[in-house]
């Protein structure tokens, strides 16, 4: 089964777009970086967030409280207009979760250095 | 005709094909198959679709069967989604609700007892409102959810057809959800796994009372007279 999911995590991200998308930091795209935080709407338990919370006073963090935990996705995105749908149809879950989008500014358009 | 969705990452389509294999002709369906042609009722199971690595049953609604799927639906025939299968439902848009981590945070695996709250759908029409079915579950997102109105609007219309039984919620479902129906009465999703529960040798036969219910010649009369 690992196998036939990790050839399907492959393929299912193409399927999603329009066009192959180039390699961002190798051609002279312009495109923006962004994040997105994703998080679990108020008012729905985050069973995560809570058995953090209960561990902190035994680790020695005291007075930490209402610990939620969400996720950061980074990306770059040749159109950023686009990033809202793909927040409401795949990144996020409007019904479970809220999501924010942050847009970093022009990608460098020099690929970084290789390393040594 | 039965057909079981199979999308990459799916597991537990062999044992749905042998439990619908049981009341009637069933074969797979391939996520890239798009013609439906001949099915009468779609199954979606277990598993984890494309690897659930985004949020589970996220990305199978996109898969081209699930086009297909979607039209059947629309067409007021029977759509089972079981376990996964009732996450890619929400996820698509199928049913109402979402599928949240289990609230113990843990793979919880085990046999439940379901309470049949409606015997008004072709999925539970062999069996009686109040009937207890021994069901095994094995799920980590299978909290059920929706905003409390939505959750009103289901339960007036009779849109709750099995509750996990007094003290066994696994997984914190709001109301003790475990299985929803649409409003066309013809998409059905639950965590339990009746395709688990087919045979004697497995420690219980009631799940197969939800396949026998959708091989009765009257499954699908009977969508399309909840749908009118």
């Amino acid at each position: 089964m690992a196998a036939s999911s990790a050839a399907a995590g492959t393929a299912a991200p193409q399927a999603l777009t329009a066009a192959p998308t180039p390699a961002v930091t190798t051609t002279n795209v312009e495109g923006v970086r962004a994040k997105v935080l994703i998080r679990p709407k108020q008012g729905i338990l985050d069973p995560q967030g809570k058995a953090i919370e209960r561990a902190l006073p035994a680790l020695g963090f005291d007075g930490v409280s209402n610990v939620r935990v969400g996720r950061l996705v980074e990306l770059e995105a040749d159109d950023p207009d686009g990033l809202a749908d793909l927040c409401e149809k795949l990144l996020a879950n409007p019904l479970i979760e809220d999501y924010e989008i942050e847009l970093d500014g022009e990608t460098p358009q020099t690929p970084p250095p290789p390393e040594s | 005709m039965f057909g079981v969705l199979q999308f990459p990452g799916s597991c537990d389509e062999r044992d749905a094909l042998l439990a619908c294999r049981r009341v009637g002709d069933a074969r797979l369906v391939w996520h890239e198959e798009t013609d439906l042609e001949g099915v009468d009722v779609v199954v979606v199971p277990g598993g984890f679709s494309y690897g659930d690595y985004l949020r589970v049953g996220a990305i199978a609604r996109f898969a081209p069967a699930m086009e297909a799927v979607a039209e059947h639906a629309a067409a007021g025939k029977p759509v089972l989604g079981i376990c996964n299968g009732f996450q890619v439902l929400c996820e698509a848009g199928l049913l109402p609700g979402a599928l949240l981590p289990n609230d113990s945070l843990r793979f919880v695996c085990r046999q439940v007892e379901l309470v049949v709250e409606s015997s008004e759908t072709p999925f539970t029409q062999g069996c009686r409102a109040g009937d207890r079915l021994s069901i095994p579950i094995k799920h980590e997102s299978g909290r059920y959810f929706a905003p409390p109105g939505q959750l009103d609007e289901l339960e007036a219309r009779g849109g709750v057809v099995l509750r996990y039984a007094p003290g066994q919620n696994p997984n914190g479902s709001v109301r003790e959800i475990a299985a929803v129906v649409n409003e066309g009465g013809n998409v059905m999703g639950l965590m339990p796994h009746p395709e688990h529960a087919v045979d004697p040798l497995t420690g219980s036969t009631d799940g197969l009372r939800i396949f026998a219910s959708l091989a009765a010649p009257a499954a699908e009369s009977e969508a399309a007279r909840i749908s009118a």
